[in-house]
């Protein structure tokens, strides 16, 4: 691979609480390394703790939920390390969105009903970008929808006006506006259908080789993130349990969870997973 | 029971056809959710019914479970025109039940889990005492395996979790003495680690209990080894159909193509990334 293993994130010893009583400890220690350029997956079930532990890397926390212990740092490009726990005000303005973008769990919906989709990605330049003028922001708009496989006419339009998968790509090129270095992917396509999801990822994928943003791509379907991460961490209850590249997640897992999780997933073209039809007791039997 | 020879049992989908109107201010137009679809459901046997939402596979469980009639097109039940009202409706509803996607929203929470089940025993049976029909009940939930069913019996659905609640669901469908089951999705909505645990107990009541299921998913891979004939749906037609190994590893249509392509296959990992690299 021609990617130099060099981090842009890095978090160590992370632990989040949600401060209700009793307190839950969602986030237990975890420590990841994302490089520059690679897709991370984070697998694990509902309530493992992989939402709360992508809205700590972006301090997007809010009460009761908070950040008890550990540090995350962003490597920028330029050299400078910036300690992400530490920032406030304009700097962590700048640090969101500029340098770490996110598209969240079902962000289809999350797009304003009642603006134009040009309206709503104008503004991301008009906040982050002041100096910019109107001329400009509608180039660099057409050519963000572009770029994730959407007609530029379809600015003018609503979000309602959109399909699923429409509004999908337009929370992704509104991701991209400013040239991120990280983007966290909140089960982006889960909401969607196969085909349509296919297209999506395939649209990441593509971008990602050209723009060469890192991507840290949360879902618990494991199938898929084997089928496209670099590296992946599997969060059991708070921790993560195992970290490996795909390829060994998929042929060597050590973790009994991984083993687990591995195996709630039939295989498609292969054999594993047939018990379902010939019982659980007769395996390989007697149909 | 109806008395019918056993040799013919089964539930019959015949040229099934439902329409929508869909009105916007004052035009209207028809949407064809589901066109001539036709099928056949035998005890002891899965039939998986694919395809993408919206392509009319609910349309055709809710037209199964009688709750939504079709506008042209039969169901049959052991070969005879099932009944659309009165008693040879609930009868037809002692035979035929349904199980629904979401486990949150298809049991009351108002309700015990035992009264749950103790009801559609009441309705479809009538003549049993309160005793019978209590023992019933329990027995159904050992049978799901929710045991000791003491345990579980006077709990309300939000004590349980999403794999209790479907397990309850199942146990429900399965109270009036069902034969044939229609399975919206009943996976879809629960943890991966626990789907094949209801996938597996469905298996394994169907075996003991011969009933017929129509299985209907997104998920190519469960419909593969659960089922063992596939129909792929697209926009209100069936597109193909076949033994399940044969639609999977040896798609004929170009759509199936497509939706076996778009599902994630951990075997062809790193293939999309150097696809992608090399210009696709």
């Amino acid at each position: 691979m021609s990617l130099a293993p060099e981090p842009v994130l890095s978090a160590r010893d992370v632990s989040i609480e949600y401060e209700v009583d009793p307190p839950v400890r969602a986030v237990r220690g975890a420590s990841l390394t994302l490089h520059r350029g690679e897709i991370l997956g984070l697998a694990g079930e509902s309530g493992c703790g992989k939402t709360t532990l992508a809205y700590g890397l972006n301090r997007l926390l809010k009460a009761p939920a908070l950040m008890t212990g550990g540090e995350v740092v962003f490597h920028d490009v330029s050299g400078r390390d910036v300690d992400v726990v530490g920032l406030d005000g304009e700097a962590l303005r700048t640090y969101r969105w500029d340098k770490v973008s996110m598209v969240f769990q079902g962000s289809m919906n999350s797009l304003n009903p009642v603006m134009s989709v040009r309206r709503q990605l104008h503004d991301v330049f008009s906040t982050h970008r002041p100096g910019m003028r109107r001329g400009e922001r509608e180039a660099r708009s057409s050519e963000l929808v572009q770029l994730v496989g959407v007609d530029p006419s379809r600015l003018s339009s609503f979000p309602h006006e959109l399909s699923g998968g429409m509004r999908q790509r337009v929370m992704i090129a509104m991701a991209l506006a400013l040239d991120p270095q990280v983007m966290i992917m909140d089960e982006p396509t889960t909401a969607l259908d196969v085909v349509v999801q296919r297209g999506i990822i395939r649209e990441i994928m593509r971008l990602r080789e050209r723009l060469g943003f890192a991507v840290i791509f949360i879902t618990h379907d494991l199938p898929l993130l084997i089928e496209i991460s670099d590296r992946i961490a599997i969060m059991l209850e708070g921790e993560i349990v195992e970290q490996g590249t795909a390829h060994d997640i998929y042929r060597t897992p050590q973790h009994p969870y991984t083993r687990r999780l591995l195996s709630s997933f039939p295989s498609l073209r292969g054999e594993r997973g047939d018990f379902v039809r010939r019982g659980t007791t007769a395996q390989g039997g007697a149909a | 029971m109806s008395g019918s020879a056993s040799s013919d049992a089964c539930l019959e989908a015949r040229h099934l056809v439902k329409d929508f109107r869909l009105r916007s201010g004052v035009k209207a137009r028809t949407l064809h959710a589901v066109k001539e679809v036709s099928f056949t459901l035998e005890p002891g046997r899965t039939v998986a019914l694919v395809g993408e939402s919206g392509s009319g596979k609910s349309t055709i469980a809710r037209m199964m479970a009688k709750l939504e009639a079709p506008t042209s097109g039969d169901v049959l039940l052991d070969g005879v025109p099932s009944a659309t009202r009165g008693g040879a409706l609930a009868r037809y509803r002692r035979d035929v039940q349904m199980v629904f996607q979401d486990p949150f929203g298809s049991l009351n929470p108002f309700h015990t889990i035992l009264h749950h089940l103790e009801r559609p025993i009441r309705i479809h049976h009538p003549g049993l005492s309160s005793r019978e029909v209590g023992h019933r009940a329990h027995e159904l939930l050992e049978r799901v395996q929710l045991t000791p069913s003491s345990r579980f019996a006077e709990r309300r659905p939000h004590e349980l979790s999403g794999g209790q609640r479907q397990r309850v669901a199942i146990a429900r469908a399965l109270a009036p003495g069902a034969r044939f089951i229609v399975a919206d999705e009943p996976v879809s909505m629960l943890d991966v680690s626990i789907r094949l645990g209801v996938l597996n107990l469905l298996a394994d009541l169907q075996r003991q209990e011969h009933l017929g299921v129509l299985y209907i998913t997104h998920d190519l891979a469960t419909a593969r080894h659960f089922s063992d004939e596939i129909l792929v749906m697209y926009r209100g037609e069936i597109v193909e159909r076949g033994p399940s190994d044969r639609v999977i590893l040896d798609p004929r249509h170009e759509y199936t193509r497509t939706l076996l392509e778009a599902a994630a296959d951990p075997d062809r990992l790193g293939l999309l990334r150097d696809e992608v690299r090399n210009g696709g």
